[in-house]
């Protein structure tokens, strides 16, 4: 009788947990989605980064940890955060590679402004590590502060862009 | 509005691991039953099994870590669970036949598993990349088409239950069909790389069908007169499914063209209803399809029938694992293992089962979207194809969906070229899912010839 008990909880348990690996199998299927992360945005939400600052050297506050990077002391951005504009909030890594900005959907940043251009501008690092922003001949031109970008301008973290109604800035 | 940001690729290796302790679990939970419903005792050998079992899945999973370390993390414990399954219910038919465990039928198909996934992990340390292969493309076509037809040689071909596809070496009998469908999807994968801007693109449209010039049919006519003379010589319908379904799957695959399976299937029906005119057999296996029941098919053969009544005796449920009959139907072990599942895990189990296979195929389809060069994507897409096709051909034919033929259910039937045909081709879909999931290295990074124009393609 008590076999019999066994016997039948064995036989159901087996169905269940055959499903469960099914389950769990599907659980890790919805990350398939791999080296990729959407993050989905009202356009309320505030700015995750600090406040815009004025360009210059408002960062140094943090003086007090110790640098991660020796060679490139404390000056070098490695974020690019929207702070005003459709987009504020978003933050994406720079890549020493180049991060390209603008409309067209090739770009790192896809800009959802319509004062930017397709291919808008560019953010690269430059030689002995510096960091560079590019006008790529945007129609309506990006200003970092309150200058129009005509060359490759170095920038530091703190450094403040504006594309059409987007502001971004650098930061550590 | 959403921003899609990379984040740093994960290896998944992890939930390998855990998913592949779940899975070796599941097996032994079902070996403890089988061996309680039976005897009324724990299986004999239960740990040295067990302990067995997960060494050796522990085995592959290590060699991945360490030679595929961005793999699938989903297919070995899939293809671990699906195999251990079938060595439970193998040995199940074993022992309502009365066979004793050293000369069952179970204690060879452990054997021939675990030779298996050894071949499985030398393909691994093989192939370090799938690219090479494209280096035997016609040697492969030539080795994959000699392999199908060398059942009919006149020696060493043997036919079985009326179908002609095993070859016999002394004591060693072998199917070469299963080997020769990794062989073609490499050929395939390799010669529509090279064509396919020929057959996609020139063509003339007729009736909101993109149709191929008549040279450009060529090949297809030649997949399709291979697929008949197997089906007309070798008498197996399923073989002659399998390559033919295979050619014109990667051929739309390769061509993105509706007018190539519209083509092929009706090349294919008209084949195969000129075969149903012509040949004895071919009508007796439409017979056993058609009127299971009636007494002549009876007379034929039972075995269809049997099956399908096993499967309605485990109803929702099942008998449980241990106490229904599948040993009443002929070849319950490895042509009608599916319909043994049915009877005794029920409709829910088979389900689960089926939806084991389908998530397999989905993560092969899947790599074969993620890796980036065409032959890559080719050869992943035929593989995960022609297994999904394979299951197909086999649950279609012991459920009359269509007539049933001899293939084996991919690794949970009795029959080592299967296990070891199938496990090859796992390993050849993680290493190329390997390739397909590694991140791209930075560009600055590799060397100042990356950032040109041209691609530099660095094999390891």
């Amino acid at each position: 009788m008590m076999s019999e008990l066994t016997l039948t909880v064995l036989r159901l348990g087996l169905l269940v947990v055959l499903w469960g690996f099914v389950f769990a199998v599907v659980g890790v299927l919805r990350g398939d989605l791999y080296g990729t992360r959407v993050n989905r945005r009202s356009s309320n939400t505030p700015a995750r980064g600090t406040p815009a600052l004025p360009a210059g050297g408002a960062r140094r506050g943090r003086t007090g940890r110790p640098p991660k990077q020796p060679r490139t002391a404390r000056k070098n951005p490695t974020r690019l955060v929207v702070t005003a504009g459709p987009l504020a909030g978003t933050t994406l890594p720079l890549r020493p590679a180049g991060t390209l900005i603008g409309r067209s959907p090739e770009c790192a940043l896809v800009l959802d402004d319509d004062y930017a251009s397709g291919r808008h501008c560019r953010v690269f690092e430059g030689e002995n590590g510096t960091w560079m922003v590019e006008d790529l001949r945007s129609t309506n031109g990006t200003y970092l502060g309150a200058t129009r970008l005509t060359e490759p301008r170095e920038v530091a973290a703190g450094s403040v862009l504006r594309i059409g109604q987007t502001m971004l800035e650098l930061q550590r | 509005m959403s921003i899609i940001s990379s984040v740093a690729p994960r290896s998944g290796r992890t939930t390998e691991l855990i998913l592949l302790l779940g899975a070796v679990g599941i097996v032994g939970l079902a070996y403890v039953n089988l061996g309680l419903a039976t005897s009324g005792t724990l299986p004999p050998g239960l740990v040295a099994v067990g302990v067995g079992y997960l060494a050796v899945s522990l085995a592959f999973h290590v060699v991945l870590r360490w030679k595929a370390k961005y793999a699938d993390p989903l297919i070995l414990p899939i293809v671990t669970l699906l195999n251990g399954l079938g060595l439970v219910m193998i040995h199940r038919v074993d022992i309502a036949r009365g066979r004793e465990i050293a000369d069952g039928v179970a204690l060879r198909q452990l054997m021939w598993s675990a030779l298996a996934v050894a071949i499985a992990t030398a393909v691994l340390f093989a192939l370090r990349d799938h690219r090479l292969l494209r280096r035997y493309t016609w040697i492969a076509g030539v080795a994959g088409f000699a392999l199908l037809l060398l059942p009919l040689m006149p020696i060493i071909g043997n036919s079985e239950y009326g179908s002609r596809i095993w070859i016999r070496l002394g004591p060693l009998s072998f199917q070469p069909g299963e080997v020769a469908k990794l062989l073609l999807a490499a050929f395939f994968a390799g010669y529509l790389v090279q064509t396919r801007d020929a057959l996609s693109l020139a063509g003339r449209r007729i009736l909101g069908l993109t149709l191929p010039r008549a040279r450009d049919l060529g090949p297809i006519l030649i997949a399709w007169l291979a697929s008949l003379s197997v089906l007309v010589f070798e008498r197996d319908l399923g073989s002659s499914l399998l390559f033919f379904g295979l050619f014109v799957a990667m051929l739309y695959v390769a061509t993105e063209r509706v007018s190539w399976i519209a083509i092929g299937m009706g090349l294919f029906v008209a084949g195969a209803y000129l075969a149903y005119l012509t040949f004895g057999h071919v009508q007796t296996r439409v017979l056993l399809w058609l009127h299971t029941f009636s007494p002549e098919a009876l007379q034929t053969s039972d075995q269809l029938a049997k099956g399908l009544m096993g499967m309605a005796a485990g109803g929702m449920i099942g008998t449980g694992i241990g106490r229904g009959r599948p040993d009443l139907t002929y070849l319950a072990e490895s042509d009608f293992i599916v319909p043994s599942f049915g009877e005794e895990l029920g409709m829910i189990g088979l389900f689960a089962i089926l939806a084991l296979y389908a998530l397999l195929v989905e993560r092969g389809l899947r790599t074969s979207l993620g890796t980036r060069d065409g032959f890559g994507k080719l050869l992943a897409a035929g593989l995960s194809f022609s297994m999904a096709l394979q299951c197909f051909v086999v649950v279609g034919g012991v459920t009359r969906v269509i007539p049933l033929t001899g293939l084996t259910m991919p690794f949970m039937s009795a029959g080592g070229s299967s296990l070891l045909a199938n496990w090859t081709l796992v390993a050849i879909l993680l290493r190329i899912s390997d390739h397909a999931r590694r991140p791209v290295p930075d560009a600055q990074e590799t060397s100042a010839v990356g950032a040109a124009h041209t691609q530099v393609v660095r094999l390891p």
